[in-house]
């Protein structure tokens, strides 16, 4: 009897044929294009046809799944299925590392069996590389290929496709090298697979390669190999594993017709989630039609002989480059929109060179640049102005709509909606990381599905039941569109469905409004993505208001950067544009290297142009271009920086003790190392945080949706490690410091408890004493008492006296540290004040003024002018007071507190620091906002996590200074 | 800033409103719901379900608030909306466990997401035993303490035996039917105001237990399957997208671990903090004593189920040790400790294959949870625990994929145990249904 094993994946579809003795007598490996079903029904028809119809069948994949039961086939997991296979067919094989479509899984198979997939948030490996291959237009072959070239690999944020791809997009941008990012995002990968998976076991001894990903791309594999230190194979059938193990597996004889028959019968029904159609009728949307088509920007002819100033805006964004030309009084004379294939710079100097050709007479008063491209464009092609994208948004909404009261854009990558009240910006939301990709993803989907954009969201306006995808990221959505597949959905359904799903992750977790009021009477909506009538449709419907889509929606950051322009352009201006000559003669050279300047190492990208300027990007600092390092000065977070590092170890009686710098031992080491060097330790610290220390510990990390500060925490004690210590201390700490402010003291689970994390995960401390008993600070007296028999038991000489001294001294050095953090905080204030300069209460938690934590978004602000103090400086100067959460951690405490100072000073403004993946700070984000609102300030929220480019972060604090800037003049002309 | 005065739920309102329960833990709080009826209060138990309760969620509770919230949110929200409610007459109650977790703070985010909603009327009980909400709590009594333990007592058992009868029932529905008539006895004499002196209850609990055994059954070797996690998700069909049946879909017997433990759990935690960081003589032994208390209840339970040959959870005094070397007691934040210690109790028991639910980003979880996987299968290597993530936007394929690759796993090592088949256990359990009618 033969045996036949059909393993459904998410992408493709993969069938082996086995005679008796279990030689393959036919296999194939297909992509499905999401007709699952179908797919299936007809391979099996096909075996049929070959072999006969009696065989033996099991089926496994992740979509073999609900199949397998509606045709009462045996159904075998996949991962599993690998390991049956790879029982049989490699010998000797000790790990597999099998990435799909979707899911990435290792498979440990000697000493001890374990099996293990990628959580739910980490999805999307084969998907992700898939996408990335089409953002670099390429296919994955050729970026494969390329990859094999790189010099260099550029740090890219890991864990997961969305979070990768916002740093890989501003890399594109920025002209980076394909072969550098090809190399980058496939270490993303081995990245991403081995801080999810490892979870503290080693990857050793012979390594298998499995699934697509791994057969296709050689550098894949070598990612793999350098990154764990072993000789992986990819072994004969390496695609098929699954297919085999599900082979070896059937054990049942089936009528391979009749089961194809049975399917086909499935097929046809639809069981998945659904929502209302976007259209109830053609009339419905004749009138949706009738009343878009009114919103029209005001044009004029812009022929050959054409002589009057003109004003270019060039809106260089994450997918795609516009251009808008406009006359003296703001009329549109031409547009240009195209994909950004990787490098904008090319594509701009054609639309140029254009203007140029079919104008003879052309005079351009001014080009204004702006989005994430906007600096290189500028530096390139001499620019007049720069203007930030959310300027340049509301400026084109405000001139197109006099009184609109809000705008929501919705670009590739991005989205962006500002509340408008008398006439100034009083509230902005820009999407955070997770929600970030919406619009890109609408164009990469229908690409792979062979769609045009168009045509694709065109499907959907009719759908008559569109599936519900959900609102989390694309991610998610990608493996729930493959999920409504499984179930039947129809193209249009799914088009429908992705539509009205990036409007809900616009509206939930952006605006964050729950109804109409919220928005206001005239809402604008714009950005490419708008185009879309089905997404301008689900907006409608589920807020439920009418909107005005201007006509060019994809083009207002362009034309509102020429409008820009225009308003900053003096009479007579001539713009310094490259001339006709020098645009001719343009040129663009693109290299990457590190900076080596200092500590951090930033990978950079240098722009050099034909007239021999350069353009320098992927700096965290100022250095490499002005030459001159950071002073610090007017930056708290520096300020603390260095007084953690100024705790160096004083040799003692007793040994070596380390303390990890993670979490809350950013406050605490004072504490500590006063506390311990009295007792007579050397007091050993990690240092700050930096991407090898994070990568040395990430195999240890046992839950990827942890916050990053704590994934650090591994890195930290494997560092500790190799100290040769004595003994390593990091206690547990339900309760924190009781300082008054709130109805309680706790540390969040988080902080109090992840040394049970380290103790229960890290091999590295087996060897060294590891110290991580539950002590609470808020007790002094009891302190002092337990701590002694916590340390007796280690340390049988300390006395009790001893104690008692060092836990003087450590309370007395605690509380020095934060007076002088309060006096430093107060200096820069009043310093601040005397130079008139803003003042950023940069507020979040003690370990975010670890440099790897907050990417250098201090030094961000003060680059910008401001003068930056942390939330724990002026704490203290407010009283307790009500707040309409339960106010029970003392870290979050401090934040409420900061935002009242902040409402009690009007030459400060907040910015609150949120890490992703804390739980509690979905609580005090609302609050704090509400805080500050409740005096009319601007609130600004900054999830940070591994990504390392600050673009997004830079849009966001410019917005931030913009509105202010605004609003500062507004207020002089009351 | 000003602060939203938000309408509290007075004791006149125990005669003008309804209020509404979640529905978390079905078995438990149909009969908490017959408790409060007893005392007086008019209440219904939350039924609705379906996307729209996540997605009311999703709109008016911050997405990145844990799931649990979510859901509890919306489906409140879903009933105030659905027109079957007299909203200036209707009250909501919520659960309050207190500490250092974030759901410290459904209450406010709930009393948020009413006002955003337009029910800024409708009052929230707080149910908490940690003293938090004095003007807008439960009023709370001795005895009426002692009904709410019962409520425990009574549907843990049923939980429990019905789980273990229903896998191996002969009659298909047997064991459910059965569970549905001790429940409507049981919520019966609560109306009457019998059922929950420890009396009764030593006399209610052997019979029952007598009952089930009675159950034909065929006990053929099943793959076991223990639930642990974040209280909500562990137990509520909302929650877990109906773990518990699609594990009966896959041949499996299911162990949910009690709600009383957790309630012991929040009743050891203050002493044991006490213990840890200081406190007066009363702080640190006043868990000791309350624990004496339930403890008589507790060994009548597990009596209940051990003499009639199932599984019972170990005492909580026991469970307490499973912690050594393992997780500190001192981790009292969410299910803390318990966690853990439920997860080493269940493959000691025979329960080796274990799903540990949590909502996505469940901050205790990441250590009690998923950072205790290691150690404990360090320990115990034939733990089988797979993680699962539950989120508006998680597909259940996803997570069904995961399980199923853990239930593969623990099928193999079923087989290879090769277990010969259990003798037939109905004409045993026969017999002692007759012994014990002979008892009563």
């Amino acid at each position: 009897m033969l045996k036949v094993g059909l393993d459904a994946g998410s992408t493709t579809i993969k069938c082996v044929v086995l005679d008796e003795k279990e030689q393959i007598l036919y296999s194939t490996y297909e992509r499905h294009f999401s007709h699952i079903v179908g797919k299936t029904e007809e391979l099996l028809r096909r075996v049929a046809k070959q072999f006969g119809g009696k065989a033996k069948l099991a089926i496994s994949g992740s979509a073999g799944m609900g199949m397998a039961e509606s045709v009462q086939a045996p159904f075998v997991q996949e991962v599993y299925a690998t390991r049956v296979a790879a029982n049989r067919l490699s010998d000797g094989a000790d790990v597999v590392i099998e990435l799909g479509g979707e899911d990435a899984k290792i498979l440990f198979l000697t000493g001890g069996m374990e099996v293990r997939m990628n959580g739910s948030c980490a999805g999307g490996t084969g998907a992700f590389i898939d996408q990335m291959a089409t953002l670099l237009k390429m296919t994955a072959d050729e970026m494969d290929e390329a990859a094999g070239k790189a010099e260099k690999t550029y740090t890219i944020a890991s864990r997961c496709g969305v979070f990768a791809k916002s740093d890989i997009q501003p890399l594109i941008n920025q002209g980076a090298k394909a072969e550098d990012i090809a190399a980058s995002i496939y270490q993303a990968v081995v990245n991403q697979t081995v801080a999810g998976l490892a979870q503290g076991r080693p990857i050793k001894g012979r390594v298998l390669y499995l699934g697509g990903p791994l057969t296709f791309s050689k550098c894949l594999r070598e990612s793999f190999d350098r990154t764990l230190d072993v000789t992986g194979v990819c072994p004969e059938n390496s695609l098929l594993f699954v297919a085999l193990g599900a082979a070896f597996y059937a054990d049942q004889t089936f009528d391979l017709n009749a089961v194809a028959g049975r399917l086909k019968e499935r097929g046809a029904s639809e069981t998945y989630r659904s929502q209302p159609p976007l259209f109830a009728s053609q009339a419905e949307y004749d009138a949706f039609q009738a009343r878009h088509a009114k919103a029209k920007v005001e044009r004029a002819v812009f022929g050959p002989d054409y002589a009057a100033p003109v004003h270019i805006g060039i809106d260089s964004g994450s997918t795609t480059v516009k251009v808008a030309v406009i006359d003296q009084d703001a009329r549109l004379l031409f547009t240009d929109y195209q994909p950004n294939l990787g490098n904008p710079v090319p594509l701009i100097r054609g639309v140029l060179q254009r203007l140029y050709d079919e104008h003879p007479a052309l005079h351009v008063a001014s080009v204004t640049t702006t989005g994430y491209g906007e600096d290189l464009a500028k530096n390139a092609f001499h620019g007049d102005y720069g203007v930030v994208e959310t300027v340049a948004h509301f400026t084109a909404a405000r001139h197109f709509l006099p009184n609109v009261d809000f705008i929501i854009d919705i670009g590739g990558q991005d989205m962006k909606c500002f509340k408008i009240e008398d006439g100034a910006i009083s509230n902005i939301f820009l999407n955070e990381a997770c929600s970030s990709g919406c619009g890109s993803f609408l164009q990469t989907f229908a690409q792979a599905l062979g769609h045009d954009m168009k045509d694709f969201a065109k499907l959907g306006l009719f759908a008559n039941r569109p599936v519900d995808l959900g609102s989390r990221c694309t991610v998610f959505m990608n493996s729930s569109v493959k999920q409504a597949q499984k179930d039947g959905a129809s193209i249009e359904n799914i088009s429908a469905g992705l539509s009205i799903s990036v409007v809900k992750n616009a509206i939930y977790k952006v605006i964050r409004a729950s109804s109409p009021e919220e928005l206001g009477r005239n809402v604008v909506v714009q950005g490419g993505t708008f185009y879309n009538e089905a997404v301008l449709r689900a907006f409608e419907k589920e807020m439920g208001v009418e909107v005005i889509r201007p006509d060019i929606a994809g083009l207002m950051g362009a034309y509102g950067a020429a409008l820009c322009g225009r308003g900053k352009a003096s009479p007579g201006q001539v713009s310094t544009l490259l001339d006709r000559n020098a645009l001719a003669a343009f040129s663009q050279k693109t290299e990457s290297r590190v900076c080596g300047l200092c500590g951090n190492n930033c990978q950079l990208t240098v722009n050099t142009f034909s007239d021999g300027q350069t353009f320098i990007s992927g700096n965290r600092c100022d250095r490499p271009v002005t030459g001159r390092a950071e002073t610090g000065e007017g930056n708290l977070c520096a300020y603390k920086r260095k007084l953690i590092l100024g705790y160096k170890p004083v040799p003692g009686k007793r040994g070596k003790i380390g303390l990890p710098l993670c979490l809350n031992m950013w406050e605490l080491l004072p504490f500590w190392h006063a506390f311990f060097t009295k007792l007579g330790f050397a007091v050993y610290h990690s240092p700050l945080s930096s991407r090898d220390l994070y990568l040395k510990g990430q195999a240890t990390i046992p839950s990827d949706t942890a916050c990053f500060p704590a994934k650090l925490a591994h890195g930290h004690i494997q560092f500790l490690s190799k100290l040769g210590l004595d003994a390593i201390f990091y206690p547990c700490m339900t309760y924190n410091i009781d300082e008054g402010l709130g109805d309680n003291h706790y540390n969040c689970p988080v902080v109090a408890y992840y040394p049970e994390v380290i103790a229960g995960n890290c091999p590295e401390i087996k060897n060294t004493k590891f110290i991580y008993d539950y002590v609470g600070l808020h007790r002094p007296k009891d302190f002092t008492r337990k701590i002694f028999g916590i340390l007796q038991r280690r340390f049988p000489d300390i006395t009790k006296k001893e104690i008692h001294e060092a836990s003087d001294a450590a309370y007395a050095e605690y509380a020095s540290h934060m007076a002088q953090i309060r006096k430093e905080g107060a200096r820069v204030i009043e310093q601040a004040r005397a130079e008139g300069r803003r003042i950023i209460i940069l507020a979040g938690r003690p370990y975010h003024t670890d440099p790897e934590i907050n990417h250098g978004i201090d030094a961000l602000l003060t680059r910008s002018g401001a003068a930056v103090v942390t939330e724990d400086a002026i704490s203290s100067q407010v009283e307790k007071f009500p707040t309409t959460v339960l106010n029970q951690w003392t870290y979050h405490s401090r934040l409420y507190a900061a935002a009242k100072y902040c409402c009690e000073h009007r030459d400060c403004d907040l910015v609150q620091l949120v890490s992703f993946g804390c739980g509690v700070d979905a609580i005090t984000t609302d609050e704090t906002q509400a805080i500050l609102q409740s005096a009319g300030k601007l609130y600004t929220e900054l999830k940070i996590d591994e990504i390392t480019n600050l673009g997004a972060v830079r849009i966001r604090l410019r917005s931030l200074f913009a509105a202010l800037e605004e609003q500062d003049e507004e207020g002089k002309e009351l | 800033m000003e602060m939203q005065t938000y309408p509290k739920f007075t004791p006149e309102m125990k005669k003008t409103h309804k209020i509404l329960i979640p529905n978390m833990a079905p078995v438990q709080f149909r009969i908490l719901a017959a408790v409060m009826e007893e005392a007086g209060y008019t209440c219904e138990l939350l039924e609705n379900c379906g996307s729209q309760v996540s997605e009311l969620g999703l709109k008016y509770v911050h997405n990145d608030t844990c799931y649990p919230a979510l859901l509890v949110i919306g489906q409140f929200l879903d009933a105030l909306g659905s027109g079957k409610y007299d909203l200036d007459h209707t009250a909501l109650i919520i659960t309050q466990t207190g500490g250092g977790c974030r759901a410290s703070n459904y209450i406010h985010l709930l009393r948020k997401a009413l006002v955003k909603a337009g029910y800024p009327q409708v009052p929230v009980v707080s149910l908490n035993f940690s003293g938090l909400e004095k003007d807008s709590g439960f009023p709370m009594s001795l005895p009426f303490l002692g009904k709410l333990l019962a409520v425990v007592y009574y549907g843990d058992l049923l939980v429990a035996l019905k789980a273990q009868t229903e896998p191996y029932e002969v009659e298909k529905g047997a064991a459910k039917a059965l569970q549905e008539k001790w429940l409507d006895t049981i919520c019966g004499w609560i109306h009457q105001g019998r059922g929950c002196s420890s009396r009764e209850m030593k006399a209610a609990m052997p019979k029952i237990a007598a009952e089930f055994a009675g159950i034909p059954v065929r006990r053929t070797p099943k793959v076991k399957v223990g639930v642990v996690g974040e209280i909500y998700v562990k137990y509520s069909p909302l929650g877990n997208n109906d773990l518990e049946n699609f594990l009966a879909s896959q041949d499996c017997e299911v162990n949910l671990p009690g709600l009383m433990g957790f309630l012991q759990y929040c009743v050891y935690n203050p002493s044991e903090t006490a213990r840890l960081y200081g406190g007066n003589f009363f702080e640190k032994h006043i868990s000791d004593w309350i624990l004496k208390y339930i403890e008589g209840m507790e060994t009548v339970v597990i009596n209940a189920l051990r003499n009639h040959g199932y599984h019972a959870p170990l005492p909580f005094r026991e469970l307490i040790r499973l912690t050594d070397g393992m997780i500190s007691t001192g981790d009292k934040m969410g299910e803390g400790w318990l966690l853990t210690a439920e997860m080493i109790e269940l493959v000691c028991s025979g329960y080796e294959n274990i799903i540990c639910a949590q909502p996505f980003g469940c901050l205790p979880n990441h250590i009690c949870g998923k950072g205790m996987i290691n150690k404990i299968r360090e320990r115990y290597p034939q733990a089988n625990i797979t993680p699962i993530d539950y989120d508006p936007s998680a597909t259940r394929v996803n997570q069904e994929n995961r399980i199923k690759l853990m239930l593969a796993v623990a099928r193999e090592r079923l087989a290879d145990r090769e277990e010969p088949p259990a003798p037939e256990k109905t004409l045993r359990h026969t017999q002692e249904l007759r012994e014990a009618h002979a008892a009563v």
